[in-house]
């Protein structure tokens, strides 16, 4: 599948001679800057990376159980105003999201309202009715939010999928801006760029402002880790380090008369909010799975008191569920009573027989999904994939069509990337962050950009030869520059 | 009928604990044809206890205690006035729904042999209730005098194809053949008042009906829940309604010992 038809973000349609009218000083820069001098600055950044020992994990490949995503130095761009509307999108949707929650953990309304099929809730594993009529403080669940989305044109942005649970990656968009400011300064001085340093203070703001009741003084904020072993430790080190809270594993936390405590030298002290970054099965071996050595015994009960908050709300699976995504556009509009400004991908669900027929009968046509995969896993690329690969999925498909949702394949944006043989477009996708705390919510001006290296591929999975690419959102004209900090 | 409980859980640890949480479902809920007339839980060392709620509407629990802790005993002591109801629970608190009682688990797993014998079973009357008791009189005679046993950890596939199933796994299999037929069913425990003596809390399955709501079920006894069961909690399986779940800081093994009087009490209402 070629890319000949997608539309590029700085060169439009028209290619490397016309680009778009707004970003031809970058193109310009694009075109001056020689290609050896593009390859020496990324590989510096990506020395600097694994120094930093920014790597993921690579599931089913014994070779390299750790690396570095590779990263693009020519930067996403998104005009002021494009990200206003962007934003507007976002915000309407994180809030539906958050509603949602708080709905199908208490009244239940979308279901007694018919919107949703009370099974797909219900029946889902992502459902935990084990924190069933929680009110977490300040109502709020979802206070981080990774949006992943897909352009097709100037202004046509599409949600891919949601992430409600623990979204990764910002240690990706802090740490690509810091590289860029120290390899391209000339970018900053031509471009009025926002700065997406301020994140650690917008996430430590964000975790007050959900403190449960008011204690007096400042609240006690922690950031809980499965420890070291974790493919992202690295980022949940590098978040508490800039928030300046402490790193905690499990065993460092106890609970006692329904209030968590964090054990240290000088003894205990009282946590009010926790960023968890384990999964809800580990968070409470009382309630949730029992086998589980890391979880810290008594903890939903005292989140089910109200003494403690967790970020993001255990349970929350069920809004970024790949079976909910395709009813997003009637979730959206049931709580916000609007339409959806940001839409869905188009999306079948293979669980209803009709659309199972159509799936089957265009499955080189199609994207086919796991409903409960991720990274890329138990996915089929139709227009890509070969007839022995499309007919073993056929099968899978057959088997077990409610696990499969199928969406068209998307002529998704590309940006020029450095490439062996010179500047080429490369498709992306998007994940912007979303902050939601007590105060309203938040879009963080930036976020992670992924980009297929592959010539032609669609796939921007780190674990399927991703790489990333810092996204620039510009000021409005006449506002004060924001300094970027190199630290 | 009333009915006097005295229920002792206590656990020896081989090496003293140095912390204990607990989550205790040990209180039963009044319904309409169960009234709690008095209720307590005694521990014999210095805790920390709090009551609460969990998902399932279940009164829950949580017991904290410092250590070093070698032993501890857990002590429930109770009447409770109940009334005949063919098995049918009226006024209880329900938080979820009944189609979340669909959801397989684990333990309620089924294979194709349990399937098969439970299609057969229900057949394809129309009237549910009446499948539900065909179900339940059918596990009975193939399964009889199931005891009140500690648990084995079996599956419901499992606990069917083993020679002598406890009443917990029966209850089992009976949640998991009534699933498996698109009837939300769920787990009860409790306790029973018989005059065989008691060793254990008993454990039971509910059913959902359409118009009656939910329906007890006993199969290792073959009949409905009478005035002689004390409904206590309820989950998706047994371990999701375990009278006491626990976690320990410290090395060692621990014992659990129980010892249990269900009484029934003359002054009738």
């Amino acid at each position: 599948m070629g890319t000949g038809h997608a539309f590029d973000e700085i060169w439009g349609h028209g290619g490397p001679e016309s680009p778009r009218p707004e970003f031809a000083a970058l193109s310009q820069w694009v075109a001056d800057t020689p290609q050896a001098e593009l390859h020496k600055r990324q590989q510096s950044a990506e020395a600097t990376f694994r120094q930093l020992g920014i790597t993921f994990a690579v599931y089913g490949d014994s070779d390299a159980s750790e690396r570095i995503i590779p990263f693009d130095i020519v930067p996403r761009v998104f005009l002021h105003e494009e990200w206003m509307r962007l934003s507007e999108g976002l915000v309407q949707r994180v809030e539906a999201i958050n509603a949602f929650l708080e709905d199908v953990y208490g009244e239940r309304r979308i279901l007694k309202e018919g919107i949703v099929p009370p099974e797909l809730i219900l029946n889902n594993p992502q459902f935990r009715p084990e924190v069933a009529g929680i009110r977490p403080p300040h109502g709020i669940w979802a206070h981080i939010c990774g949006i992943d989305l897909v352009r097709t044109g100037p202004d046509e942005f599409w949600v891919l999928e949601d992430n409600a649970r623990t979204p990764s990656g910002v240690s990706y968009m802090l740490e690509n801006r810091e590289a860029m400011i120290r390899l391209c300064p000339e970018l900053f001085r031509s471009f009025r760029v926002a700065a997406v340093d301020s994140y650690s203070d917008m996430l430590r703001e964000t975790m007050r402002s959900v403190a449960p009741g008011a204690r007096g003084g400042q609240p006690v904020c922690v950031v809980l880790t499965p420890g070291h072993f974790n493919s992202a430790y690295y980022e949940h080190s590098f978040l508490a380090d800039t928030m300046g809270i402490e790193l905690v594993e499990p065993a460092d936390l106890i609970v006692d008369d329904d209030v968590v405590y964090m054990q240290t030298i000088a003894g205990r002290v009282r946590v009010d909010v926790i960023y968890r970054r384990i999964d809800d099965d580990f968070l409470d071996p009382l309630v949730f799975r029992p086998d589980s050595l890391l979880g810290v015994p008594g903890l939903i009960a005292a989140y089910r008191a109200g003494n403690v908050a967790l970020i993001n709300a255990p349970g929350n699976g069920i809004a970024d569920d790949k079976a909910i995504y395709s009813y997003m556009p009637e979730i959206v509009k049931f709580y916000s009573g609007g339409e959806a400004k940001l839409p869905n991908v188009e999306t079948w669900r293979c669980r209803e027989p009709q659309a199972l027929k159509y799936v089957l009968d265009h499955l080189d046509q199609l994207v086919v999904k796991l409903v409960d995969g991720s990274g890329g896993y138990g996915m089929l690329v139709g227009p890509t994939a070969s007839k022995a690969e499309i007919e073993a999925f056929r099968g899978a498909l057959i088997a077990e069509p409610h696990r499969y949702i199928a969406q068209p394949t998307l002529a998704l944006s590309t940006v020029p990337t450095v490439t062996d043989t010179g500047l080429a477009p490369r498709h992306v996708d998007f994940r912007p962050f979303v902050l939601t705390g007590s105060d309203g919510v938040q879009v963080v001006p930036g976020g992670l950009t992924r980009v297929a290296l592959k010539e032609g591929s669609l796939v921007v999975n780190s674990s399927q030869g991703g790489g990333t690419k810092d996204s620039f959102v510009l000021l409005p004209e006449g506002a004060p520059a924001q300094s970027q900090v190199q630290s | 009928m009333r009915i006097a409980v005295e229920h002792l859980t206590q656990y020896r640890f081989s090496e003293p604990q140095s912390r204990l949480v607990q989550m205790l479902r040990l209180t039963p809920s009044d319904t309409i044809d169960q009234t709690v007339l008095s209720w307590r839980i005694d521990i014999d060392c210095d805790v920390r206890l709090r009551d609460t709620v969990d998902g399932f509407g279940n009164k829950v629990t949580m017991l904290y205690a410092e250590g070093p802790i070698a032993d501890i005993a857990i002590v429930v002591a109770g009447q409770v006035l109940t009334t005949e109801s063919n098995g049918v629970v009226r006024g209880s608190h329900e938080p979820l729904p009944e189609g979340l009682f669909l959801r397989e688990t684990p333990r309620t797993a089924s294979d194709e042999a349990l399937t098969a014998f439970a299609r057969d079973t229900f057949g394809s009357g129309r009237d549910t209730l009446d499948r539900l008791h065909r179900w339940n009189a059918a596990l009975a005679a193939r399964f009889p005098g199931a005891p009140d046993l500690p648990d084995a950890g079996l599956s419901a596939a499992q606990a069917f194809a083993a020679p002598t199933p406890s009443s917990r796994d029966l209850a089992h299999i009976y949640i998991a053949g009534a699933r498996a037929l698109a009837l939300p069913a769920r787990y009860v425990s409790g306790y029973r008042q018989h005059n065989g003596g008691e060793s254990a809390p008993h454990g039971w399955a509910e059913a959902w009906v359409d118009r009656l709501g939910w329906v007890g079920f006993d199969p290792s006894a073959g009949i409905s829940p009478d005035e002689s069961y004390v409904r206590v909690a309820i989950g998706l399986d047994a371990p999701g309604a375990a009278s006491i779940a626990g976690s320990r800081l410290g090395q060692g093994r621990e014992e659990m010992a129980v010892d249990l009087h269900v009484d029934r009490l003359g002054g009738d209402a």
